[in-house]
């Protein structure tokens, strides 16, 4: 038989036991964070030397696969902003069966494992093509990138004022001006978030490009031919046995994590500073 | 300057309505392409995919799905280690941050859903969100798996072998890849949660873990469900993180600490140095991955959805 008094103490012990046990569980999630971002952060900075951004594979260096995470990322955010922007406009601005639809599509398109991309790439590109190319490599990203900016564009533009298009149409402009005068314009801020987030999303991806851009050890530019990239050196070079090659990863991921949180903070800052006011 | 001006614009007027038609047509032109290869992406990804391994899937029938030995070059392709290896690490993967992600939701949802505490955490979310998954994979296999076979050594009289590699650090990694995608939609969910109600069960006496059991959670299940769901999906088709630590062996799993694959690390493994059969019937594999991970989706958005028809 418990008190009133007594019942009402054991509720607190609970309430801050409970407390105690989500504030713990919470603080934990940061663990795991801080120990790989202070790993990559001490091994990365222990073996990033110079040779590295002047060098190829075969010198000992990895500019080969910065050079081809640029080209192979650039070509795949040329693909996929443009698509990706205009099934957004689709969405927000043309509200009727088909637009729902096609929301549904895009989230089952975003679920679709990287892994898959890449087959349909080498189905696509890589069978008919014969060889590994760069550009296979490309299509796979866009196709993973295509969702991320449709999400983006679409929330940006359903955030502008109704008042500001009923203006625009009232002085007799056509839809398409409507959406590239007023629309775009208004929501460019957000739009370019949503590729730059895009963009540093695709730029880790590895998995699809295993068996589309496949890599070499040599520097091109040729697009119709294999080329590596920073992700898919690492994993080359994480599972081989070689001590100096794994310094070299090391390097890399730096390299490679520090570009992405990179893009992130600029889309971050974007967002807050290049805002048109409405 | 004036006449400049009235020039530009008589040029403009000189046919308006032949330029506006053309630029209209321009738009819909490429309004009509982005939309249509969107919309008809799906078909086309499960119509490519099935007519490639379409070979496969004549020979292979119904072993891909209950053969247990992946022998290619004896032709043999039993697909269930994959399929067991893929479920086993992601369901395991769920388990191990289910308390974790519950917390951050319900401390981000209910405790302190702005301030500086807040803002920490949804940092610290979202820079795990943004850490590529080969680095999450190099991390396992250069920090984590050292570990995990220092603390199997002292379980070899339990019959474990020392490999560190496995289905458990395979799911370890993997769990603190998810912890963003089932916590992003749970906490909204549960900030959405009615504040009359909330209040009713304060003033009833009930304390606020009480209330939090009884109401928040209850209220906010399906949301919570949802996010989960999504996070399941990605944990299926995780593949950089998994290939590098779970061991690679074409073999049932036979304990957590044992060596396996899942559907796509073996993919990632051996679709390079495939040919023929054996390629096709990885990409049969592809598709059935393809397709559980569209099934969980759908699930899930079907959650979302009814969720919107509620509030």
């Amino acid at each position: 038989m418990t008190t009133p008094k007594a019942h009402l103490r054991s509720n607190i012990i609970k309430d801050k036991l409970f407390f105690g046990i989500i504030l713990v569980l919470s603080f934990a999630v940061a663990i795991p964070l801080i120990w790989i971002v202070g790993y990559i952060i001490v091994q990365g900075v222990q073996n990033l030397s110079p040779v590295l951004f002047i060098k190829d594979q075969n010198g000992g260096g990895i500019l080969n696969a910065i050079l081809g995470t640029i080209i192979v990322t650039t070509i795949a955010a040329l693909i996929a902003t443009p698509i990706g922007i205009m099934t957004g406009i689709y969405i927000a601005e043309y509200q009727n069966k088909f637009s729902h639809f096609l929301k549904v599509i895009v989230e089952l398109i975003q679920s679709i494992p990287s892994i898959v991309m890449g087959i349909l790439a080498f189905i696509w590109f890589v069978v008919p093509l014969r060889s590994f190319s760069a550009l296979s490599g490309s299509i796979a990203l866009a196709l993973i990138m295509i969702p991320v900016v449709v999400k983006n564009t679409e929330e940006n533009i359903r955030l502008i004022p109704l008042l500001l298009k009923e203006a625009a149409y009232a002085l007799g402009a056509p839809k398409h001006e409507v959406i590239l005068k007023i629309l775009v314009p208004c929501s460019i801020s957000g739009i370019s978030t949503g590729v730059l987030v895009g963009v540093s999303r695709i730029m880790g991806e590895t998995a699809p490009l295993l068996f589309t851009a496949f890599g070499t050890r040599i520097i091109h530019i040729n697009i119709f031919r294999p080329m590596e990239t920073l992700p898919t050196l690492i994993f080359k070079y994480v599972s081989s046995p070689v001590e100096e090659w794994i310094k070299i990863a090391w390097a890399a991921a730096l390299i490679l994590s520090a570009t992405v949180f990179l893009l992130n903070l600029i889309s971050s800052v974007l967002i807050k500073r290049w805002k048109v006011k409405l | 300057m004036a006449r400049k001006f009235a020039n530009t614009s008589q040029k403009e007027t000189k046919n308006p309505e032949k330029a506006k038609a053309f630029s209209g047509g321009l738009f819909s032109f490429f309004l009509w392409f982005s939309v249509g290869f969107v919309a008809l992406f799906i078909l086309a990804t499960l119509f490519s995919l099935f007519i490639f391994s379409l070979s496969a899937i004549k020979h292979n029938g119904w072993q891909i799905f209950i053969g247990t030995n992946w022998d290619p070059d004896n032709a043999s392709f039993g697909g269930l280690p994959f399929i067991t290896g893929t479920f086993l690490t992601s369901v395991l993967a769920l388990l191990i941050s289910l308390p974790f992600s519950l917390s951050l939701s319900i401390f981000l949802g209910e405790y302190r859903p702005t301030g500086r505490l807040s803002t920490l955490l949804k940092a610290v979310v979202r820079l795990l969100a943004g850490i590529p998954s080969v680095i999450y994979g190099m991390w396992g296999l250069l920090v984590l798996v050292p570990l995990m076979q220092k603390w199997q050594l002292s379980l070899v009289s339990f019959g474990v072998i020392p490999m560190g590699v496995g289905v458990l650090t395979a799911s370890l990694v993997v769990a603190i890849m998810i912890i963003p995608y089932s916590t992003s939609l749970a906490y909204e969910v549960i900030q959405l949660v009615p504040q009359d109600l909330k209040e009713a069960a304060i003033s009833l006496g009930s304390p606020r873990y009480k209330m939090i059991q009884k109401v928040i959670i209850p209220y906010a299940s399906s949301g919570i469900l949802a996010g989960h769901m999504l996070a399941f999906g990605r944990a299926l088709g995780e593949t950089m993180a998994v290939t590098m630590v779970i061991g690679n062996l074409n073999q049932m799993p036979t304990s957590l600490f044992s060596a396996g694959s899942t559907i796509a690390s073996v993919i990632a493994n051996q679709f390079t140095e495939s040919t023929g059969l054996h390629t096709e019937s990885l990409t049969e594999l592809g598709l059935i991955l393809f397709l559980f991970t569209i099934v969980f989706s759908f699930i899930g958005q079907r959650i979302i959805k009814n969720l919107s028809f509620e509030r």
